[in-house]
């Protein structure tokens, strides 16, 4: 037998053969052995974070910046509990990770050994796929599958448990190509009929809109690029999810916005109004469809989408396309050259009604705000973030909250995998880890965490990783003392009972990132913001700017749960009209 | 109002019993992930039959009876197709075209005449007798569900019982049969 290798060995052998370069990771008893391999080698860069949701995170940011999956490994008991959070965002999320952890001995595996856990069944529902690895001669086997699970189809959390004593035994490695992963799909052919039938309702339309989500930046660039050329070619107005935000160029005016509970009244209202709705790589989640039994009620609807389990979940839907969106959206655009020349050239015509409507709804201008000149308004603060940044390709993470919606709405981004933003779980302390695995994907790009002062706390820890791996990341506070989120709640629904929303005591920022070794910089008054925001873009250095800013705005449009997508709030006038059943919704 | 994709047709809305047929890798955590699935998305499970059917190919036979409209049954074969081990996924709702069987060991206790009773109930629905003593019987009952719970209904009142039950098995009638990736009878 001469080509033994240590299970620790086979692990980084299989991360080289899969082109890994990084991974974020925190040691422990159980993966010693694996820590041992990576001071031997110098390929694979580790990042070590300050708590293992940290690595998580980053990895995250890293993958959705990338387009390659994050890796991440912990030790573990309480290593692999901290990481169930960020796998749980990657899952809601389908963003593509593969987690090791390490496990106790096998021999000592049911005895409660000192940091057991049973790591596999803790994370089976928020996993594609999780696997326990009881021999060493598996090991490489499903380090390959697990690869193939994390990116195929629609993207997600994979995890290999690793007892201590597999990591040390020697096995066998097999490559990628000596195992057979591919048996495990495709399971669902893609239906044809479908993009004939969808073609044909495209080219009837009279009222149509695209509605794209992170399906599209699942499936890389050039799907972005089809959806881009289709959108053009048909000359129809098109809105995304907050996942979906760059696939379309956010600048462009064929671009309504981002629709859903905080989405523009000309997306929300175009959604309510359309004869056809094309959804593409978006699941009908309720952020985004309100009161479903009135979800775009005159509607036919074409849903495309590469997860079958997507399809007439929420919303019954006509015509379903299973697949990839790149290759569905070539599918429809070769077929409406092919077949429908003239529609292509004469589209904008028939449509011409239809956009007179959508201006007349951009007229209420919903993203609108009073501008103060003593306060900074939050909705200011990120419009000039975005003026002083846009012409150098930044990449921008949130926190959740308030901030994290305007960021959304002023933020415009005209390229995907340019925003990277918790939505599915809503994970506070998401943005700083995220900043960190996107810098690293990225390096000399600018790197702007938009967060809140509440979530930032959250996983304030990492600025210290930041600071060590001389990772430059602007952490960018929008600090109105409150859980805005929270607070605007309780004041909408919940009579101004701002229970426990308000932070009594929080740290100087300032001050804490000089703790941390970064750079602090504060600014209160609207006049000295722009000189301070660049001022920040130029240090080389990581950055907390703590923008101190008017405590009580509210973050509208807003459609409050339990109503459909025409009865919008648009500003603090029309706060009446929501519904004890609405109240229960969260 | 035009045609909205909203007006569905009230069948859809009506509640049924369906069996789940899945087959599966049959390796450690699989049932685990499949009830956890129907647990975790808040399907029912009124029964769960599994055990291992083809030793070479190490595939199991999952059969889960469960309660749910078209549409959400249409769900939780498109979920359960999703986990990894799992290879195919059928739905037969409860008709004609599907012989379903269920089994279950009742030991009754009694004693003379009420043990003579029993017994005859069980020969008149054609159970087997596994067991006797003067003080009580074991006999297995076949069929489907609505017949054995006749059937346990009938002699429970008689006296006191024991009963062990299978979930439902469900198999299409006809040649009918479904395959793996490679083609192999499943
Ligand atoms: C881990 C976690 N806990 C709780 C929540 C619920 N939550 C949503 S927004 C929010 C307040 C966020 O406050 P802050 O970070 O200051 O942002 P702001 O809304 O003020 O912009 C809370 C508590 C959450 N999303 N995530
Ligand atoms: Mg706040």
């Amino acid at each position: 037998m001469g080509n033994q290798l240590t299970g620790a060995e086979i692990v980084f052998k299989a991360l080289n053969d899969h082109g890994v370069e990084c991974i974020f990771g925190y040691p422990g008893g159980a993966v010693l052995p694996l820590y041992d391999e990576i001071s031997k080698q110098k390929k694979i860069k580790h990042f070590l974070v300050r708590h293992e949701q940290g690595a998580g995170h980053a990895a995250e940011g890293y993958a959705r910046s990338s387009g390659k999956p994050g890796v991440v490994l912990v030790t573990s008991g309480p290593g692999a509990t901290n990481m169930v959070t960020a796998l749980t965002d990657a899952y809601m999320d389908s963003v593509p990770l593969v987690c090791i952890t390490g496990q106790v001995p096998t021999h000592l595996i049911g005895t409660d050994a000192f940091q057991e856990c049973d790591t596999t069944g803790i994370t089976r529902p928020c996993t594609k796929h999780n696997w326990l690895v009881k021999d060493v001669n598996n090991l490489a086997e499903v380090m390959h599958k697990a690869f193939d699970v994390a990116m195929s189809g629609r993207p997600g959390p994979v995890l290999i448990d690793i007892p201590k004593d597999i990591q040390f035994q020697k096995g066998i490695y097999k490559s990628a190509d000596e195992v057979q992963t591919k048996i495990i799909r495709p399971k669902v052919k893609v239906e044809t009929t479908g993009i004939e039938k969808a073609v044909e309702l495209i080219t009837k339309s009279k009222k149509p809109i695209i509605y794209s989500g992170g399906g599209v930046i699942n499936a890389g660039k050039k799907a972005a690029d089809a959806l881009t050329e289709f959108t053009r070619v048909t000359n129809f107005p098109i809105t995304s999810t907050l996942q979906g935000l760059g696939a379309f160029p956010g600048s462009d005016p064929q671009f309504l916005g981002m629709l859903g509970m905080h989405g523009t009244y000309e997306a929300n209202n175009a959604m309510h109004e359309c004869d056809l709705m094309i959804n593409v790589g978006a699941r009908f989640d309720d952020r985004i469809t309100g009161r479903v039994d009135a979800f775009s009620p005159n509607s036919k609807k074409i849903h495309i989408d590469i997860d079958p389990s997507s399809i007439n979940k929420i919303v019954k839907v006509d015509i379903a396309i299973v697949g990839d969106c790149l290759t569905v959206l070539t599918d429809v655009l070769t077929t409406l050259k092919n077949k429908h020349s003239k529609f292509c050239n004469s589209n904008k015509e028939n449509i011409s009604n239809w956009w007179q409507q959508i201006n007349k709804w951009r007229q209420k201008k919903s993203l609108s705000y009073k501008f103060d000149e003593k306060l900074i308004m939050p909705q200011y603060a990120v419009e000039r973030l975005y003026e002083l940044t846009k012409n150098q390709d930044a990449f921008i993470t949130t926190e959740v909250g308030q901030h994290q919606m305007w960021a959304a709405q002023f933020y415009k981004f005209n390229k995907p995998n340019r925003w990277m933003t918790s939505g599915g779980l809503g994970t506070m302390g998401y943005g700083l880890p995220a900043a960190i695995g996107t810098q690293v994907a990225n390096p000399g790009k600018l790197v702007v965490d938009i967060a809140g002062e509440a979530s930032i706390l959250m996983n304030i820890q990492e600025m210290s990783t930041a600071v060590q791996y001389k990772l430059p990341i602007k952490i960018f506070i929008l600090n109105n003392q409150w859980m805005g989120m929270v607070r605007q709640w309780q004041e909408l629904l919940h009579e101004k009972n701002y229970s426990e929303s308000y932070t009594e005591a929080l740290p100087d920022f300032v001050k804490l990132a000089e703790a941390y070794g970064a750079i602090g910089i504060r600014a209160s008054n609207p006049k000295e913001l722009d000189e301070k925001i660049n001022e920040m873009i130029e240090v080389d250095r990581p950055v907390i700017f703590d923008c101190m800013v008017k405590k009580d705005e509210n973050c509208f449009p807003m459609i409050p749960s339990g109503k459909p997508h025409n009865e919008m709030i648009l500003g603090p006038e029309d706060e009446e009209g929501i519904t004890e059943e609405g109240k229960v919704l969260v | 109002m035009s045609k909205s994709a909203y007006e569905i047709d009230q069948n859809q809305k009506k509640i049924e019993r369906y069996v789940v047929v899945a087959w599966v890798d049959n390796e450690a955590g699989v049932l685990a992930r499949v009830s956890g699935l129907f647990s975790g998305r808040g399907y029912n499970i009124e029964s769960l039959a599994v055990s291992e059917v083809d030793h070479d190919r190490k595939i199991s036979r999952i059969t889960i009876a469960t309660l749910g409209t078209q549409a959400v049954v249409k769900q939780i074969q498109a979920q359960v197709l999703k986990l990894v081990p799992v290879h195919k996924v059928n739905i037969y709702p409860i008709n004609d075209e599907t012989i379903f069987r269920e089994l279950a060991l009742v030991k009754f206790l009694g004693e003379g005449k009420v043990l003579e009773t029993a017994k005859q109930i069980c020969i008149d629905n054609k159970c087997q007798f596994l067991d006797k003593t003067s003080k009580s019987f074991i006999v297995q009952a076949l069929g489907r569900r609505t017949e054995i719970d006749d059937f346990i209904k009938k002699i429970k009142v008689l006296g006191q019982v024991s009963i062990s039950r299978t979930g439902a098995l469900a198999m299409k009638k006809g040649s009918e049969t479904v395959k793996d990736n490679k083609g192999q009878v499943l």
